[in-house]
């Protein structure tokens, strides 16, 4: 009864790095917002190819400069990115970028703009991601075991059904990816608040409750340092209010059924950190969906899971997001944005083994090349966690 | 038959809206899902789908218990069958 993981396979790209990938894109990274307009008109220029812009990559120093450098390379290298060019304003930085995604083995490609104008950086990177997307054409799927899938997770725009039924089937699909022994990560580290004692008791060894708490801390005293309110503006957002959602600790309670009831957190990974071994791992990470899903593409992640109670739209340009809801009203008003309609089981139609089969599925299609909701509409939302102001 | 809210836990006060357009004075099929038992309640006011109604009272200071922990502090006294959100219920946390 159900999918066993053990036999179950998918076929994708094998990396130069060992890592499976479920896409095979070649990316346009700016380094800096000035970059932006370069990237898109390569991507114009060449079928195939993808822009990623963004709004930083200047005057930013010390841990929130390693940040931004560490989200990019981590993007780049990416197993669902076959090639990536990179356009900086200047050499150094973009080296920088191009030295980091070499490491993966992929191509990579850096062009810099002072001293040669748009124009000409423009055409000269046009030709690379030419040569790229023709090299990614030529690369042939692979067939691998499940468990070398990575599976993030992060919530959005939640509600009361969120708790009660869409998360707890990512939680029910987690146990089971987990008992299979992949690789697994979820966050948001302000939406624990109300239930951090109970994050901390799937903890697995006293070392790891320790880092995790660390964490949670230094995120509340940031939060008691700049805040003006009891949050009630901002979290819970106004969709989680109008949603149902009341305090920050019910919100919390609703999310952290995302890890099931068997996974232990097996480890704490900083912002777009990569995991160093299999388990289910917690990211010390904002709870705003972009900067979220940007961070655990980030960190290597190749198929995202999203449960929303009242209709988060978000995408991710190389991580494949999957989005559940439980919501009827949601579901009959926004169903383009839904992959897996859970709503059964707030009517006792569906039980959440089965919904969690249902999850896994789609885990699979996705993997396999099935195209989600937020890759059909075009969401492609890539968000850089910025630490503090520029210099 | 309908289920009109659910309820994560016995000991919870309060269940979830599960339908659109619910009115007040309408008696509502309940799901407890822990215990996986059904139960009556009438609705004291309009509550909009995924909102929360009290299923016993609740004074004003009372902790509110949801998934069998504490989300917050009542700061109105709250009949059962009412709508119980932002402007009866407060965050005990920031």
């Amino acid at each position: 009864m159900g999918i066993d993981l053990k036999s179950a396979s998918f076929e994708g790209w094998r990396r130069e790095n060992g890592r499976m990938g479920v896409r095979n894109h070649v990316i346009i990274l700016p380094v800096d917002d000035l970059s932006n307009a370069a990237a898109q008109a390569v991507a114009n220029n060449i079928q195939g190819a993808m822009a990623i812009p963004h709004a930083y990559g200047r005057l930013q120093f010390g841990a929130d400069l390693d940040l931004h450098f560490l989200t990019l390379i981590g993007t780049g290298c990416n197993p669902n990115v076959a090639g990536v060019v990179v356009i900086g304003i200047e050499p150094q930085w973009t080296g920088k970028i191009v030295e980091g995604v070499a490491k993966s083995g992929k191509p990579v490609e850096g062009f810099a703009i002072e001293q040669n104008g748009d124009i000409n950086t423009i055409a000269a990177a046009s030709r690379a991601a030419y040569r790229m997307v023709k090299h990614a054409s030529r690369l042939k799927k692979t067939k691998a075991s499940m468990v070398e899938l990575w599976v993030s997770t992060k919530c959005g725009e939640s509600d009361t059904t969120s708790g009660l039924a869409s998360c707890p089937t990512v939680g029910n699909s987690f146990d089971k990816l987990w008992e299979n022994g992949n690789t697994l990560v979820f966050g948001e580290t302000s939406e624990i608040t109300g239930g951090e004692h109970l994050v901390a008791a799937r903890c697995k060894t006293p070392e790891i409750r320790s880092q995790f708490m660390a964490m949670f801390d230094r995120y509340q005293a940031m939060i008691e340092r700049h805040k003006t309110s009891d949050l009630s503006d901002s979290q819970p957002t106004k969709g989680n209010i109008e949603g149902g959602l009341t305090t920050i600790e019910e919100k919390a309670l609703g999310n952290i059924t995302k890890i099931g009831k068997k996974c232990t957190v097996d480890g704490v990974l900083d912002k777009a950190e990569a995991p160093t071994h299999a388990g289910l791992w917690f990211m010390d990470s904002s709870s705003a969906a972009a900067e979220m899903v940007t961070l655990c593409a980030a960190s290597g992640f190749a198929v995202h899971t999203f449960p929303t109670g009242q209709g988060n739209v978000i995408g991710n340009p190389i991580l494949p997001v999957i989005k559940l809801t439980a919501n009827p009203r949601t579901q009959r008003t926004m169903s383009e944005h839904i992959d897996v309609d859970v709503t059964g089981l707030l009517q006792k139609q569906i039980n959440m083994d089965e919904a969690g089969e249902a999850l896994l599925d789609c885990i699979i299609r996705t993997a396999e090349g099935e195209q989600t909701a937020a890759e059909l509409l075009g969401h492609r939302e890539f968000s850089l966690t910025r630490l503090y102001e520029s210099a | 038959m309908t289920i009109d809210f659910v309820v994560h836990d016995e000991g919870d006060s309060v269940g979830v809206v599960v339908v659109e357009g619910l009115k007040a004075g309408a008696t509502l099929n309940g799901w407890i899902m822990d215990q996986d038992r059904m139960m009556k309640f009438d609705a004291r006011s309009d509550i909009p789908i995924g909102h929360k109604l009290a299923i016993r009272a609740i004074a004003k200071g009372d902790s509110i218990i949801k998934y069998g922990v504490d989300i917050g502090r009542a700061v109105a006294d709250i009949e059962p069958g009412a709508h119980l959100h932002v402007h009866n219920v407060k965050t005990k946390r920031w």
